[in-house]
């Protein structure tokens, strides 16, 4: 299976990225936001966490206009996959892959702590390897976390079992303790908290351990 | 010729930051704030003859992000 991970001005997770993918067994190449174009055969994009051109404008606004966000948005229509972790969700939801729009967090500061996300749904390529209600312990690190999106878009959400993970405990005013969704194919994840600070015992956890070898599992059978 | 473009929150999308200054506004004694909200303003130095609707759709593309932010475009 191979992964690219994107890599802007201001990412700072790339490399954590990378790392948790080759642990589950993916072939991983990282690249620049200048190439137009994605390594060929490459199954999955993440997008990392970070403060990709320092936040300017909006979170992932500028990153989400890249030659690399041309391909990646070409990758997914194409049926590909892609997984957007923290600063990687925004830009998901400025390119449109992912509706809504994560704004300031509600208490206007930084939060940086390991939070309980609970399994919204087991139905996906990531979260197969969960079961629906499975409450894990993931760090979260960002200031623009809060999800929005209007009531249609919620309801539809909802009804299309979207909603990948919730907090158990809302750390920045998401809109229905949403921390991470799915596209329409479920083959696009958007999340806040960060699963790849979370696969070695020197993390301090291994739960999100599961996403990265179910994701690569998957991909494996293709 | 130069173009002011004015990014705001939708209303009805919660705007944290204007809380707070409404709140910091409170505590300086200004009484009787009963709502604020905080936007900004981006000026665009533009080639002469670039239309309203080119700054529009910089606005659409980027400058705003329509899911939560309303726009308002002045040619000055």
């Amino acid at each position: 299976m191979r992964a690219a991970v994107l890599v802007f001005p201001g990412s700072n997770c790339d490399r954590d990225m990378a790392v948790a993918l080759k642990a589950a067994g993916a072939e991983v190449e990282m690249v620049w936001h200048k190439d137009a174009d994605l390594p060929l055969g490459v199954d999955v994009v993440a997008v990392p966490g970070g403060f990709s051109f320092g936040d300017y404008l909006r979170c992932g606004a500028i990153a989400a206009q890249s030659p690399i966000c041309k391909a990646l948005v070409a990758h997914v229509e194409r049926g590909g996959y892609a997984l957007g972790v923290c600063n990687g969700f925004q830009v998901l939801t400025e390119t449109g892959l992912l509706p809504g729009a994560l704004m300031r967090n509600a208490g206007l500061k930084f939060v940086c702590k390991t939070i309980g996300l609970e399994v919204a749904t087991s139905s996906s390529a990531f979260t197969e390897g969960y079961s629906a209600g499975d409450v894990l312990s993931i760090p979260v690190a960002h200031h623009d976390g809060n999800y929005v999106a209007d009531d249609a878009t919620l309801a539809k959400l909802r009804d299309q079992d979207r909603v990948a993970f919730h907090y158990t405990e809302n750390p920045n005013g998401s809109t229905a303790d949403i921390a991470g969704i799915l596209s329409e194919n479920r083959r696009v994840l958007g999340m806040m908290p960060h699963p790849e600070r979370a696969v070695d015992a020197a993390h301090g956890g291994t739960d999100g351990q599961a996403l990265f070898r179910t994701l690569v599992g998957q991909l494996e059978n293709v | 010729m130069k173009a002011r473009v004015h990014v705001m929150l939708k209303n009805g999308v919660l705007d944290p930051q204007g809380e707070a200054v409404k709140h910091a506004l409170g505590t300086l004694g200004f009484d009787g704030v009963e709502g604020v909200r905080q936007g900004k303003v981006i000026e665009l130095d533009l080639a002469d003859g670039t239309s309203e609707a080119t700054v529009t759709e910089m606005c659409e593309k980027l400058l705003a992000n329509t899911v939560i932010e309303s726009y308002s475009v002045e040619l000055v």
